[in-house]
């Protein structure tokens, strides 16, 4: 299998650990990432508050870099996953808007033709048949006796007509891949819903209220820990979790990973080869669970 | 047979709310609303729920199907079942008033405080105030909404702060910050810029996705958002926020992620800036911070072209 890479600003800024898991589970797993390197931000949803057309542009052009590419793009955050599906979803539904579009991007040398790349979250490649088979073939420390809540990430799967799970309400993609590599899923109501990251700077005390019960949630429902597909969900549940157990008023804290450190540990990697020593929270209860196995 | 499990509540004889199964055979055709009415009147006539038109018109039967806020009248109830089953239960961030009716004063305050009225430049005309299809295209979708309720019911920010004004209310000001009849438009975008309004949206997309309409909040708010900006209501954290992510990728094709904290909080705001400096600390000392050089991508001046061909 191979992709282009598109590794959104997050995962070469903060959560530098993503960039560095992501590199050795496609290692461990034989598939191939082409980064691509000219591509510009996603936009997050903020570009777009302020010029549509200049978020749908951006976007078209980084789709026209894998198409040129002859690849499927894959990304590793909910939130780009999302808002290149939206871009793409405006610019395929009009097609004097797509002429629009691709008069702004001929100068610069791209063309968006739409439909020739497909857009698939890293988590979306592996909850295949092809992907578990793939998974189960590659595993070489199954994760046994580690119970695992995920936490999806709004833009993977609302609004549900862009998302590629069967049922965005109840998906079970994430649980799928957890399962295969040998943990142990944990359903829980929040993992559907906000962690707050948008508002962290306009409203902190209702982003942290969010992010709160979402992790007493999954620590009530017995979770070891959360995994999450999206790096604004990580810095929210893991960077802030300090000040979210002072808000809750709980004592419990929870290890935040992301999908492709779980599926590079399960790939025979080491926590300290996934930087995993970088997180605010210690990820060590991870590890003595593991050793128990 | 199908079991319809109903959240109960009548607080005159019980203060908890509790669950109830009927079962009941679906005929075909059936809407979960048709369920609702034949239970009501063959199984149990004390369970009390709103309904009217059965059309997908008047908004009045909007309740959580399997969790989710839904319209009753429109959905087919064999597309809900799970496991046979489907559960009933008020809409959410509204007081339950008797089993699935709720108290809407909340929702109907928010969209009074939005001034959810034409506030014209001139006297009426002789005739009506005409508008060309294109400045109706604006305010179409949202035009759409038949206030049942379903995005105030899931949305992520009100489960935790009343304060929000709400999805429904917010699409309700877009139809006149939109509106090319209306005079107010800066100072409706100043007001709904203030805490509780447009930059306190999570982007969830859970009003969109539970919208039965065209109406969907989300991007209504985000439409209200570029008025703000264009408006030059920049004084506030969500507006420097937006402005500083554009301009960073204006420069370097990506987001520069020590900057956006500080530009956003605002130089002179010394309280938002000093709340950044744990978060900071912290990932500083597990060396989880972005390089302090922030590098652009390749190619970026096709980029930066892209941003002056859009005048941006």
């Amino acid at each position: 299998m191979k992709f282009a890479l598109f590794t959104g600003c997050v995962a070469k800024g903060a959560t530098r650990e993503l960039m560095v898991s992501t590199k050795k589970a496609a290692e461990g797993l034989g598939i191939e990432f082409i980064e691509m390197k000219s591509a510009a931000c996603c936009g997050a949803g903020v570009i777009s508050e302020q010029s549509p057309l200049l978020a749908d542009a951006l976007n078209a052009r980084t789709v026209a870099i894998a198409e040129a590419q002859g690849l499927d793009l894959v990304t590793i955050c909910s939130t780009c996953q999302g808002n290149l599906k939206k871009s793409e979803c405006n610019i395929d539904s009009d097609p004097e808007y797509k002429e629009q579009i691709n008069h702004i991007l001929s100068e610069g040398g791209h063309q968006y033709l739409g439909g020739k790349s497909r857009i698939k979250h890293f988590a979306n490649i592996l909850a295949t048949d092809e992907g578990m088979a793939l998974l189960k073939e590659k595993i070489k420390r199954p994760l046994k006796g580690l119970k695992v809540a995920a936490f999806y990430g709004c833009y993977v799967l609302r609004p549900s007509g862009l998302s590629d799970f069967d049922d965005p309400d109840d998906p079970h993609g994430m649980e799928d891949i957890f399962a295969a590599l040998g943990a142990e899923p944990i359903y829980y109501p929040s993992r559907v819903k906000c962690c707050g990251f948008p508002i962290i700077m306009m409203n902190k005390t209702a982003s942290q209220d969010m992010s709160g019960n979402a992790l007493l949630d999954a620590i009530e429902s017995g979770a070891d820990c959360v995994v999450t597909g999206c790096p604004l969900c990580h810095l929210s549940l893991d960077s802030y979790q300090p000040e979210i157990e002072k808000l809750k008023k709980k004592g419990h804290s929870i290890p935040i990973l992301h999908l492709s450190q779980l599926v590079a540990l399960a790939l025979g990697y080491t926590p300290k080869e996934l930087d995993m020593d970088h997180h605010i929270v210690s990820t060590l209860k991870i590890e003595e669970i593991l050793a128990r196995g | 047979m199908a079991t319809f499990k109903i959240k109960r509540y009548n607080p005159e004889k019980q203060a908890e709310p509790y669950y109830e199964e009927f079962q009941y055979d679906i005929p075909a055709g059936s809407t979960v609303l048709d369920c609702m009415n034949e239970i009501k009147w063959n199984l149990d006539g004390s369970l009390t729920f709103r309904m009217s038109c059965r059309s997908a018109i008047c908004g009045s039967c909007a309740v959580k199907v399997n969790g989710h806020a839904t319209l009753a009248c429109q959905k087919q109830a064999e597309t809900m079942l799970k496991d046979d089953t489907i559960v009933l239960e008020p809409l959410g961030n509204m007081k339950p008033l008797k089993d699935l009716a709720v108290d809407f004063t909340p929702f109907w305050d928010k969209v009074n405080k939005v001034t959810p009225y034409l506030q014209p430049r001139s006297a009426p005309p002789a005739k009506e105030r005409r508008q060309s299809p294109a400045e109706f295209k604006l305010i179409d979708d949202t035009s759409t909404c038949i206030m049942c309720g379903s995005c105030y019911s899931d949305c992520n920010v009100l489960e935790v702060d009343d304060n929000f004004l709400g999805p429904a209310a917010l699409a309700k000001a877009q139809r006149f910050v939109g509106d090319s009849r209306d005079s107010k438009t800066l100072e409706r975008v100043k007001q709904l810029s203030e805490y509780g309004g447009i930059w306190d949206c999570t982007h969830c997309g859970e009003c969109v996705e539970r919208c039965p309409k065209p109406a969907e909040p989300f991007y209504r708010i985000k439409e209200i958002m570029a008025v703000a900006l264009e408006q030059g209501v920049h004084d506030n954290v969500g507006a420097r926020h937006a402005i500083s992510f554009v301009n960073s990728v204006k420069h370097s094709g990506s987001l520069n992620e020590n900057k956006l904290p500080v530009e956003s909080m605002g130089f002179f705001n010394i309280k938002g800036l000093l709340e950044l400096v744990p978060v900071g600390l912290r990932m500083l000392l597990k060396r989880k911070v972005p390089p302090i050089l922030h590098k652009s991508i390749e190619n970026v001046q096709d980029v930066r072209r892209i941003f002056r061909k859009l005048n941006q």
